[in-house]
């Protein structure tokens, strides 16, 4: 059978899937990785380069604390198993988080090498070489640790299907909960398995992992919470409820012409060819938006056959979100970048975008998130003609039935919590992943997932 | 430019640089390239009734990822029939007159089988002849190699026997598989030895293969022990070589062997009174070509350190090692930690804490226990460059995770340097106690 096979241990039949590689295609020849893995004895010979810190650095750089020289020290020892545990034991979705973790920013940014110009190891490389390997393990389909008995009455429901409530889920899991992750799309996984660029993670990997937390007894169902399912409902199920909605859908620009052929939101974008394998671009194409989504889109863009990408963004260089090495990296692929210039009008030909208007902009004193606000010069209107549009401006934020039903607090879109509890407040409901922190890293999320798993079995446990 | 000829018991070469009895000194072709190469003598593969040996025959220890550390072999004598061995010899030295040429032989124990073959050997045309009372493996379960090597008495009354026959000088090989290696130095010596070869290699098993439970080398699912050599091993025969070095009843030349891959070490064997070194793991894991660079870099250290000769230099380690009653108890080293320098691995730390004096600190954490548990309860996210402030200046050590040392409670122990990845981020100063000179033994007479 294919390694993609469920598990027999499922303990809830319904909550199944059909086997993910029938619905989704397999590895993109266009999108090969960008980090290529490690072979064995690669990877033993960057595992003793590790000094074995004490309480390391990489450690505490790391969101969920994954023990690093533990883990290293552990491939150089031979022990894969081990070292898989070391990382599942910390990071539930350590095969994911290998991938795509900005690890420049983290684990290796925080190497002690750096300081002595060493390259730093290779922590992210290593950690998918061990990963890899567990998922590869013919005992793979057995739990990492035999599903636990339920030992608490108190059922937990965890909204949405991605990293957050997933760490959540399994968190709870083995502490003894049955745990439900109630997803609206048909696999679960969340921007996992949906909204992560293709050469960085692949469908089959995030599938890999949520297989692995169902065969640990976490149940999962498809409905839409506060549709489908209302909110009476889940309360009346479960004790506790975790948020991990994420940010819904991409905001709209709120500019004309944004329902022309042709303008596709990036996450849908992504969504897109990625389970498309015949979906394919051309001529020319405008990204908006200056984030790490908006360089993805513009990546894959050019990936998928289009001649000219350009990316927009409003304020300058300088004040651009996306990490500098996926800034770079765009650079390589061939993608232009334009600055200070916000768009007000999407103009058609018939039904289909033929160009967008933009307006220059200035940035004046700083703003509330402490960059300049941005002006628009008057007069400084241009037309930039282009085949296809793609907004990446950030993602909607869709809590406001719980907002004005269930008095939990929000600001600016963003569910209020106790940082290190997860705690809303509403004491039935916790939160975290994109909908607390209005978009980070999958990591980010695994980790706001962890702590609140944590507060909730302390709550109930009191 | 440093002169490095030798003359060994009056065997003379262009250089200390001696190939080991071994694989690499099997054949004359193989000593030809090796001499083409650059060393300055070759002990050939010992010669004897020629045997039959068993595949496989090495295994080893590898480190770190570097393959190698040691070596061990359950490899016998040469499998090759004497005449061919001594053929071999007179056509090498035929031409290569002036580097050396040593037999190392072994026979049975009877006086007249050892003259035998020194004099044909001696006729073939060896330069001197090494006898093996050190092989560890095989053939001391027929009575020869450290059987004899291990009896003070048999070394004695065999290299009597060889020296009623030879014209060249012998050299005895010592096993270091005994409690004490001057007994039988001292008795080669008595035999009449003119030199001491030291040390060959120690009984060992190098690990098990744990997915068939045998251990290495596997022969045909069993194994036996053999001898072990390679860098790993060079600590062990310094501390052998110094004693036979420095006891007055021996006195006579030593070949220096353990470990020996490069010109520091063969360095430190001169030191320690060697006037030849021998090498042979080092040679079988890269090639003769090795030797370029022993000599290259032996030669540059000695200009360095303006000596003319071997001889200028050799042995003057040997009065710094004593007794350690004779260490000076008032002598008084501290670790200081250099904050400029240090990378924040905290390895001095945990190895201070766990492994010696807890005696090094990280400011607000009592015990490592409380700094990792407070790493572990803090909360991080991934930084967005530019909307997040950074934590620090970029690539500089947090102030918290450089320790420090407390100077008053520091025993000087070096563990912290030793373990420490940074060159000059730790050092060992010296302190002046204001007390004189006193050792164990002083002290112990003044209390007397």
């Amino acid at each position: 059978m294919s390694k993609m096979e469920f598990t027999s241990n499922d303990p809830n039949p319904e909550s199944r899937v059909p086997n993910p590689e029938s619905r989704v295609p397999n590895p993109d020849p266009r999108f090969p990785e960008l980090h290529p893995a490690l072979d064995a004895h690669a990877a033993a010979i960057e595992a003793s380069r590790c000094l074995y810190c004490f309480d390391a650095p990489c450690t505490a750089a790391c969101p969920t604390h994954i023990d690093v020289p533990r883990f290293i020290k552990k491939i150089s020892t031979g022990n894969l198993r081990g070292s898989a545990l070391t990382i599942l034991s910390s990071n539930v979705l350590g095969l994911s988080c290998a991938r795509v973790c900005p690890v420049d920013v983290l684990c290796e940014g925080a190497c002690v090498m750096v300081r002595e110009n060493y390259k730093p190891i290779e922590i992210g490389r290593l950690q998918r070489f061990a990963m890899d390997r567990f998922y590869e393990d013919p005992r793979r389909g057995t739990p990492w640790r035999a599903p636990t008995p339920i030992t608490h009455a108190e059922k937990v429901g965890c909204v949405g299907g991605g990293p957050a409530s997933l760490a959540c889920a399994a968190e709870l899991r083995r502490r003894g909960y049955a745990v439900t992750v109630i997803d609206n799309r048909p696999l679960p996984g969340g921007l996992n398995t949906y909204g992560v660029a293709e050469y960085k993670l692949r469908p089959q990997d995030s599938l890999r992992e949520v297989d692995m937390i169902r065969s640990l007894g976490v149940e999962f169902r498809q409905a839409l919470v506060g549709e489908a399912v209302s909110l009476e409902e889940i309360e009346k199920e479960f004790a506790l409820i975790f948020l991990g909605m994420g940010l819904g859908t991409m905001q709209r620009l709120g500019i004309p012409g944004e329902s022309l052929h042709g303008v596709i939101d990036a996450l849908r974008f992504i969504e897109r060819y990625k389970t498309s394998p015949d979906f394919r671009v051309s001529g020319r194409v405008v990204v908006i938006g200056g984030g790490n989504t908006a360089i993805d889109a513009a990546n894959a863009s050019r990936r998928l056959g289009a001649e000219e990408v350009h990316l927009f963004y409003r304020r300058s260089e300088r004040e651009m979100p996306a990490f500098k090495s996926e800034y770079d990296r765009s650079k390589v692929e061939g993608v232009r970048f334009h600055w200070l210039a916000q768009p007000m009008e999407i103009i058609g030909f018939g039904a289909r975008a033929a160009a967008v208007r933009f307006v220059q902009t200035r940035l004046g004193a700083p703003d509330h998130s402490g960059r300049g606000a941005v002006i628009p010069v008057p007069g400084s209107h241009y037309e930039f003609a282009c085949d296809m549009v793609i907004p990446a401006i950030g993602q909607a934020r869709l809590t406001t039935l719980l907002e004005n039903t269930r008095g939990i607090a929000v600001k600016n879109g963003l569910v209020v919590v106790d940082r290190p509890t997860g705690r809303t407040t509403n004491p039935r409901y916790f939160a975290g992943g994109d909908c607390v922190n209005g978009g980070r890293e999958v990591v980010d999320a695994v980790a706001d997932g962890k702590r609140a798993a944590l507060a909730m079995a302390a709550q109930i446990e009191q | 430019m440093a002169d490095l000829t030798t003359n060994f018991a009056g065997i003379r070469c262009p250089n200390p640089f001696w190939l080991a009895s071994g694989p690499p000194t099997n054949s004359g072709d193989q000593v030809m390239r090796a001499f083409d190469a650059g060393w300055g003598g070759a002990v050939w593969k010992t010669i004897g009734e020629p045997i039959v040996n068993t595949t496989s025959r090495y295994s080893s220890v590898d480190w770190n990822s570097q393959r190698m550390m040691g070596l061990n072999n359950i490899e016998l004598i040469s499998d090759r029939p004497i005449e061919v061995n001594l053929r071999e010899i007179t056509e090498v030295k035929k031409r290569y007159p002036k580097h050396a040429v040593i037999a190392s032989l072994m026979v049975e124990s009877q006086r007249e089988t050892w003259q035998d073959i020194v004099k044909r050997t001696e006729d073939a045309g060896a330069d001197g002849l090494e006898l093996n009372f050190g092989c560890p493996h095989g053939m001391s379960e027929r009575g020869m190699g450290s059987a004899v090597g291990q009896v003070p008495e048999y070394s004695c009354m065999i290299t009597e026997w060889v020296k009623e026959a030879a014209r060249t000088p012998v050299l005895v090989k010592l096993t270091p598989n005994v409690t004490d290696i001057r007994a039988v130095a001292r008795a080669a010596k008595r035999g009449g030895a003119d030199g001491l070869s030291a040390i060959n290699t120690i009984n060992s098993i190098t690990g098990i293969d744990l997915d068939t439970l045998t251990p290495r080398p596997n022969v045909g699912g069993l194994s036996s022990h053999g001898g072990y050599c390679g860098p790993a091993v060079k600590p062990i025969a310094l501390h052998l070589v110094q004693q036979i070095a420095s006891d007055p009843e021996v006195g006579i030349p030593i070949s220096g062997i353990g470990g020996i891959a490069e010109w520091r070490e063969a360095a430190e064997f001169i030191l320690l009174g060697c006037s030849s070194v021998q090498v042979c793991t080092a040679a079988m894991h890269y090639g003769y070509r090795i030797v370029e660079d022993m000599i290259d870099g032996l030669s540059h250290w000695m200009d360095e350190k303006d000596f003319a000769t071997l001889d200028s230099f050799r042995g003057l380690s040997l009065p710094r090692v004593t007794e350690w009653k004779h260490l000076d108890l008032n002598h008084r080293i501290v670790a200081r930690i250099h904050p400029e320098k240090c990378i924040g691995c905290d390895l001095c730390y945990i190895a201070c804490w766990d492994g010696a004096h807890q005696c090094i600190h990280r400011d607000g954490f009592a015990k490592p226990e409380a700094a990792e548990a407070a790493t572990r309860a803090s909360i991080a996210v991934t930084p967005i460059a530019k909307l997040d402030s950074h934590a620090g200046p970029e690539g500089k050590t947090p102030p918290e995770r450089i320790p420090h040392v407390d100077e008053d409670e520091c025993v000087g122990c070096n563990l912290c340097w030793l373990v420490c990845p940074v060159p000059g981020s730790i050092t060992m100063e010296k302190v002046e106690t204001g007390r004189p000179f006193e050792s164990w033994e002083e002290r112990n007479r003044v209390i007397g």
